[in-house]
Formats: C-alpha cells, structure tokens, sequence
C-alpha cells in the first residue's frame, strides 16, 4: 500500500529497524516487571516481537490477530505491569512517527487489547490456582482438626486414667469413664459436682498453694497424690497431675485433672512404712520411728520455745538369764508381754513407747512440764514391770531398771538425749537394779571427762605431753639426799599439769600404763646416768615405780635389761619401787617375774608397806632391799603434842623387823621437823616427803 | 513449632501471608485481598521494597543458573513461597538443563498446595511442607531424601528467608545445619534483607509494619550476613548488594545507598 510509506532508512532493512526498535523498548519498560531473563534474552525476546511489529505496520493487509498475539506473548513472559504497556505504547508512537497514524493507531489497539485479555486470562487463572490451594489447604487443615479432634476424643473417651475438664471456677465440665468407675458416680452426677467437692482434710498442704500458682500463672501443672471419696464412701488414693489450659491471652481458661488410681502403691506403701518403722515382735513403735518423733521434736522446736521433753530408757533386769534358763520362747513372749502392758498402761497420747532392741523400751514424754512429770511415767512403768508375768507354764516376776532424763528441747540434740538416758541407766543398773535413776550432769560431765582423759591418753603419750619430775630422799643419819624418785606428770592441754593420781589408775585399766611405764622408766635412767657420768658414785639412786600390770606383761625383764644397757645406768644405780600387790600374783605366791628382775641387778623396794596385806613371812624370801613406809603412818607422827602411840609403834616395829632382816626403811610423806626427828629416833633410814622437797625438774637435784 | 506434627497449620486467608505478599510484589496474581493490603502499605512507605523483591528473584536465577553451569544438579529451595514466574525449575530448564532434581519447601499450607498443583506432572520435582528452621527435620523428609543424594553436592537456597529468622533461632546455625548435611561442593544461595545505612522514617515505618506482623521482619548489615556463612567459602564477588551479584544486564541497579538487601553464594569444600 502506497498509503504506507515508511522513511527508506528505517524501513528498507528491517533487521535493523527491529533491533533499533527493541533497543528502545527495552530501555523504556526496563523495570516495570519482572520477568525471569537477563538483559539479552530480553533484547531478543524484544527483537522477535518488534520484527513482528514491523510486519504488522508495513503489511499490506493489517493482521490485528497477530498483533494481540504479541501483547499476550508479552503477559505471558510476565511483562504483566500495566506501566509495562503504557510505555511499549509510548515507544511504539515515538518510534513510529512517521508512520501512517491510523495504522499506528490499530497496532496499538490491538496489542493493547491482546496484552489486556491475556492479561486478564492470567490473573484469573492466577487467583483460581491460588482460591483452588487454599481451598484445598483449607480443607487438609481441616481434616487433619477433624483427625485430631477424634483422637482426642479417643484418648479422653478411652483412657485408661480417669481425666476431667473444667473451667477455671472449678465446675466439671467433661469426664471420662475411667473417672466415674474410679469415683464411682455416673458422669451426669461428676458434672454437676464442683472442685471443693472433692477437696478433703487429707489432701497435701502444698496443694492449696499449688493450686493457686497454677491460677495465677506461676506454674503450667502441678502433680500431687491425694486421697478422693468414692461415692461408696471408701477412699480412692491417686496420682493428681492437673493442669491448666490457656485461651489466646494468655488467661487460664480450662483446668484438666488426669486422676491415675494408685490406692493399692498406697496401700503396700503404708504397710511398709509401718513395717519399717515398728518391731514385728512386740508391734511397738522400733527405735527409728522414736528418733523419728525426737528429731521433729527438737527440730521444730523455736527459738524461746519452753517446751521439755522427758526420756525414761528401760530395761528389764535380769533378762538374759531368763532366756538362758526358759527358752528363748519364752523370753520373746515375756518381751511381747511387757510390751503390751507398758503401751497399755503408759502409752497415751503425746507419749510414745518404743522398742529400742532386746529387752530395751523407751518413752518419749512430750510436753512434759517438770522432772516430776517423767518420774511420775517412770514409776507407773516400774510397777507396770513388776507384775508377776504367766509364760509357758511359768510364772515369773521380773523388774526393770530405768534412766530418767528431762531436759529442755531448744538446745539439745537427739545424741545428747540419748547418751544421758543411757548413762543413767547404768546408773540405775549399777545402784543395784529394780529402781530408777535421774540423770545428773555433773556426775555425767564428770565421768565424761574422765573417758576423755582416757581415751586421749595414747596420743598424749606420742605427742610427749608426758614428763618425770624427781623427789629427793634424804638420809636420815646426816641429810644427804641418796636418792631420787620418779614421779610422772601429764602436761594436759586442757586441765594443765596433772599428778599421777588423775591418771595412773586410768592407765592402768587400759593398760597404757605398760608403755607409758617404759617411757618412765627409760626418761629416768636416762636422767640418772647422766648424773652419774656427771659426778660418779655420788649420783642419786633412781627409784622408779612398777604398776601391777607391767610387772604382769612379759616384757617388762627385757625392757629393764634392754634400758639399763642403753643408758648406760649401772644396775646398781636403779631401785624398782613395787607394791606389795605388784610382787605377789594372784594365787598369793611372789610372782616370777621379781626374781627375774632382781637378777638384773637393781635394788627392789616394797612401796607403800603396810597398806596392802602385809605377809612378814615372804619378806625374807625375797630379793628385796628396802621398805617404803605408807605415808599414813608417817601422818600418825606428826602432832608435835599428841604423837599417835599405836603409829609410832607399829613405825618402831616395822623399822625393826626390816633392819633384823637387814632392809633398809625409807619414810615417805614427812611433811614437818619433828616427824624427821621422830623417825630418826626410830631408827628409821631415809624419808622423803615436803619437809625435804617437793617433786621438781631434774635441775632442782643438788647433786 | 508446639504444634504436634499431625495438627495442621491454620488457614486463614483474612491474614497476609509472606509467600503471597511476596507473589504479589513480582506483580502475580496469586493473592488475596489481605495480602495486597498489607504489600500496598509496605510499598508505599517503603517503594523499594518491590525492586527488592524483583532483585532477590533476579538473584535467584542468576545463582541458579551459575551453579547449574558448574554441574551443580540437585537444588533444596528452603522457603520457597509461591512457585510463580522464574522458579527453579524453570531456571534450569530454561538453561537447557534436563536432568536436575528440585525440592520446595515452605511451611505455607496455601503455598505448598499451590505448588503442588503446579508441579505435579513435573518429573524431578518435589514440594514438602516443612520448616527450614529445623534443618534436621527438613532434611529427614522421606521425599527429600528420595530426590535429593547427600554424596553428590547440592544447591541449599535460602533467597529472601533468613531475614525472617530472629537470632535467638540461631540463623548461623540453621545455614551451619544445612551445609553439615550436604557433600564437599555444596552450595549456601543466601540472600538476606538489611541496610549498610539507618532506616530513613519512611523505612522504619515498612519495617515496623512488619515486625507487627505475623512474620516479623530482622534486617541485617553485610558483615552480619557473612557472619551467617560461618566458615564456608564465598564465591566471588562476596556479600554484596543484591542487584551487584554477577549482574547480567537484566535491570536498573537502584540509586546509591538504596539497595536494601545483600546477597551471597558460598561453597562448602
């Protein structure tokens, strides 16, 4: 058509114009969608349809089809921005200007309309597609609420746990069956019951607190066991977990109570704490359940509190002879039978009797108000015990003996308690049975401190808390001290300096006194050699006492042989001072030992002669020097005005016997001027004692 | 997430939804009256936030057709929304790629429906309802480990995701999760919303917008979003403007200082 006449340069190569064309459109609609290309494939994608543009305005015959063709190609490479549109209309007239206008004016049109329809195809189907997915999301969710919901239903219906909804004003709202055969009421009844309904005294205390967390949104859940009253009226013990829903805002909106029957765990639970805590033999509270009791009681007692609390430990006297002699049989039966009288007679309220093993009971007297109170339990149960006992055939009449103890209960602990009843128990025992005894605390406190001295008495030894003071004897004829004697003293860490007297006994009892002995021994021989290799034959001799128990220990010939060799003492340098019960055994012969001893060499003195059973006739078999005189006769000589006659004259006696058995005699205790003289009057050899010198360090010797 | 496993997720089509809003910044049509809503007053306070959405797609496909150029075959789109134009797939048909394996994932009931429909009769495709915040539980789907052969490397595709990830969800250790799971030559495709800049008032109003709704939005500055990668290896040019990632001429890079969004690939060795 010659109406057409496109500009020669523009028109004559159309590859060319496409290009141009594309570039411009493609710099124009850069940015108004997005489609799924880079910037080539966009100017080629442009290019295809601007040579299709080209076509469609130089055509002789106007193809509209082909050109809505080309606006819904556009829509479907997602140029779907309407500004996409508006500026591809815009290039195509600034690129068409000298084109025929009408003819301009149809191509637009009909890639307007085609990119419109297309346009409006897509968005259609678009929100089809997106409508039909969520529908069908939709359902899915759907189903799968429905799905949901009937396993819900299946689980709450079905459970073997009895479960209830309700809201939060405590009105049951749902329940399962499991519930109402737990409870024992239809589910109508459960639904028209509120929470306090099942509220009872024996709940948890916790539970009320718990409960309100659970309200106000301090906690999610809470679990307890408590008890529920079936409709029967017996007891169902559960396992409580009761929870809270939420709505939306957070509000508490429904509570659920899964309730798990646990009566029979209950049951057997209880039956084994009662196991556990009482004796299977006499059915008594057993000693863990009273410590149980005394424990609270002392635990809860407040500071200021003035509550006391009273103890009476019995015990049967006499049982294991009566279980020794009638069978063990009837020792039980005879325990089950005071058992059941003392719980009868004694066992009220706030007044426990337990049984603490063997023939041992014991009452914890709460709240008592004085001593006299518990004295008052402790007769009852006396006379209680003393009632003749019928077993097997058997009449038998026993007693107890019981340890009172009353104390206040701030301040005291349940081992304190204890160890007072028991003390006083063996008081009780000890003061001859078939009585009661009250504790003391100074009695306690004192035989206390004496156990403590000695059972800290071995470690004493090893930390050389020990040490050997010395005592001059003096002779008489012209007052040369002679000898020495070695007196041990313990420097306590606690009670200071203590003579032999607080704790040779001791030593004894245990048998410490065997090394503690030795040390003695070796400190003072060590002492003495050293005097003597400081002035020789002028040095003192060193006395030192034996205890019965060393001379009975085996070792005591070895350890005085093995100590003279290693200091060096001369044997003649040593006198062992023994008493009388020290040199004669048991069977009233001298015991072997002595003779042993006296081989060695040392002198042997008879220490406190006269006190022990004075058997003259020995005297003179044994290897015995010397004779030490009891200072109790001495004391007899000491009035200046009134010398006791009888003293001085078994002193006279006694001096003579032991010269004409060629003894010397040595004095001790002399405590004045005129007992010295006295003595020497007497005839009497050394003496030892204040009047002298007093016990002092190795230093205070003058040798 | 406290929602057991086979209690669905709402439906309710009266509130926006991210893979739709999104749909409808691209300019589709696969969205509803609350979704324009919302996107219409996100992009009048905030325009840009189109070009973002139109960059991150862009990003898309040049990252997926990189990595399809290095042999890369198996592709997991973490967050995938609505599959609309340009979506993976395509992607890699388009380059001329037919035998590639592509699973979508999103935890959208409607998105993964419609997915679904469109994706049905395409073989070598894949759509499962999941939470890519949950790697472990992704990764242990029966159709992703059908598809998808941990020997062999795979694409991980977290485009436009990660920004909807608070750190208290540990987003370093949901990009860690994934890159565990995949062999030596895996890839992270991240590409994440935030600013080098503060909000002008205009965008703190779209943000705050945002962080009002249901899927609340957490910008993050470049060196954040490398801190993401953890130790993987970065394929050049880096963390960079979403627009700057291997640009291939396909649009206008926005005016200086308005790129509000980064972008990152990066290889697992």
């Amino acid at each position: 058509m010659t109406a057409i006449s496109p500009t020669p340069t523009s028109w004559d190569r159309p590859h060319r114009a496409a290009e141009r064309l594309a570039r411009a459109w493609s710099l124009a609609i850069a940015g108004t969608s997005y489609v799924s290309m880079n910037g080539v494939e966009v100017q080629d994608f442009l290019t295809s349809l601007a040579t299709r543009l080209i076509h469609a305005l130089t055509a002789e015959v106007f193809d509209p089809a082909d050109v809505r063709e080309i606006g819904s190609t556009l829509v479907a490479a997602h140029f779907t921005e309407p500004t996409t549109l508006e500026r591809t209309l815009t290039v195509l007239a600034e690129q068409f200007g000298n084109a025929p206008v009408k003819r301009v004016a149809r191509v637009q049109g009909a890639l307007a309309s085609g990119y419109a329809l297309a346009l409006r195809d897509r968005v259609l189907e678009e929100q089809e597609e997106i409508r039909t997915a969520a529908l069908w999301a939709r359902a899915r969710a759907e189903e799968g609420r429905r799905v949901s919901e009937a396993r819900f239903q299946a689980i709450f219906a079905g459970a073997a746990i009895g479960m209830s909804v309700s809201t939060v004003d405590g009105q049951v709202v749902e329940v399962n069956q499991a519930l109402c055969d737990m409870l024992g009421y239809t589910a109508d009844e459960l639904r028209s019951m509120a929470f306090e309904d099942f509220i009872l005294p024996e709940d948890p205390p916790i539970a009320v607190g718990m409960f309100a967390e659970l309200m106000e949104g301090g906690r999610d859940q809470f679990r307890i066991e408590k008890p529920y009253v079936r409709k029967d009226g017996h007891h169902v013990w559960t396992d409580l977990v009761a929870s809270v829903i939420h709505d939306e805002d957070g509000r508490p909106r429904w509570l659920v109570a899964m309730v798990e029957d646990i009566t029979e765990r209950h049951l057997l639970q209880e039956r084994l704490r009662h196991q556990a805590l009482h004796d299977p033999l006499t059915q008594l509270p057993n000693r863990t359940l009273f410590f149980e009791r005394l424990n609270e009681l002392i635990d809860t007692a407040t500071e200021g509190d003035a509550s006391r609390v009273g103890v009476c430990y019995l015990d049967v006297d006499g049982f294991k002879v009566i279980n020794d002699t009638l069978g063990h049989d009837v020792g039980d039966q005879l325990l089950q039978t005071v058992a059941r009288r003392l719980d009868r007679s004694i066992g009220v309220d706030r007044q426990l009797v337990a049984r603490m093993g063997g023939d041992e009971f014991v009452v914890l007297v709460e709240e008592c108000g004085g001593i006299e109170d518990v004295v008052a339990v402790a007769e009852k149960a006396l006379d209680t015990v003393r009632a003749p006992v019928h077993v097997g055939g058997h009449e038998i009449s026993i007693s107890a003996s019981i340890g009172v103890v009353e104390q206040p209960l701030r301040g005291t602990s349940t081992g304190e308690l204890m160890k007072a009843a028991d003390t006083t128990l063996y008081w009780a025992k000890a003061d001859g049975r078939n009585r009661l005894a009250l504790f003391d605390a100074e009695r306690h406190a004192r035989e206390v401190t004496r156990y403590e001295l000695s059972a800290s008495m071995p470690a004493a030894l090893e930390r050389r808390e020990f040490f050997v003071e010395y005592q001059p004897l003096v002779r008489l004829s012209d007052g040369v001290t002679t000898g020495v004697e070695a007196l041990v003293r313990w420097r306590h860490p606690r009670f200071g300096v203590l003579g032999p007297d607080s704790f040779i006994g001791m030593a004894e009892e245990t048998g410490l006194i065997v090394p503690l002995g030795r040390w003695v021994l070796q400190e003072a021989c060590r002492q003495a050699a050293e005097w003597r290799r400081a002035v020789q034959d002028r040095a003192p001799v060193m006395s030192v006492n034996l205890a019965v128990r060393q001379m009975r220990d085996r070792t005591i010939v070895r350890d005085v042989h093995t100590i003279l060799e290693q200091t060096g003492l001369p044997p003649s340098g040593l006198q062992l001072e023994l008493t009388e019960s020290a040199i004669m055994g048991t069977g009233g012969d001298p015991i072997e030992a002595l003779n042993a001893l006296a081989a060695l060499g040392p002198r042997i003195a008879i220490d406190d002669f006269g006190t022990g059973y004075s058997n003259f006739a020995y005297l003179r078999n044994l290897p015995v020097h010397s004779l030490k005189l009891a200072g109790s006769f001495v004391a007899g000589l000491r009035p200046p005005e009134r010398p006791d006659p009888v003293d001085q004259e078994i002193v006279a006696a006694v001096i003579g016997l032991a010269h004409t058995l060629k003894l010397s005699v040595t004095a001790e205790g002399v405590e004045t001027a005129e007992q010295a003289t006295r003595l020497q009057e007497l005839g009497c050899d050394t003496a030892q004692g204040w009047y002298y010198a007093s016990p002092g360090p190795a230093s205070a010797i003058k040798l | 997430m406290d929602r057991p496993s086979w209690a669905p997720a709402e439906v309710d089509l009266d509130r926006p939804s991210v893979a739709r809003v999104y749909d409808y910044y691209l300019g589709g049509s696969h969205n509803f009256a609350a979704d324009r809503a919302f996107g219409e007053q996100v992009l009048s306070a905030m325009p840009a936030v189109a070009t973002l959405a139109r960059s991150n797609r862009a990003f898309l496909r040049r990252s997926v057709r990189e990595l399809a150029r290095q042999g890369i075959r198996q592709f997991l789109d973490l967050g995938s929304g609505i599959p609309t134009v340009g979506n993976v797939h395509e992607v890699i048909t388009d380059a001329g790629i037919g035998d590639a394996s592509v699973v979508y994932v999103d935890h959208d009931p409607v998105a993964v429906a419609h997915s679904r429909a469109i994706l049905a009769d395409t073989p070598g495709t894949a759509v499962v309802s999941g939470d890519l915040r949950d790697p472990a539980g992704v990764l242990a789907q029966q159709k992703v480990q059908d598809l998808i052969d941990f020997s062999r490397p795979v694409a991980f595709l977290l485009v436009a995701v990660l920004h909807f990830v608070p750190d208290e969800l540990r987003p370093a250790d949901i990009v860690a999760g994934y890159a565990a799971a995949g062999a030596p030559g895996s890839h992270i495709v991240l590409s994440h919303a935030g600013l080098d800049r503060p909000l002008t008032p205009a965008e703190e109003d779209a943000y705050q917008m945002y962080r009002k709704s249901p899927t609340p939005l957490i910008l993050r500055s470049k060196e954040q979003v490398t801190a993401l990668l953890g130790d993987l290896t970065l394929l050049e040019p880096g963390v960079v403007a979403t627009h700057a990632w291997r640009p291939d001429g396909d649009e206008e890079p926005p005016a200086d200082g308005n790129s509000i969004g980064s972008a990152a690939v990066a290889r697992k060795d």
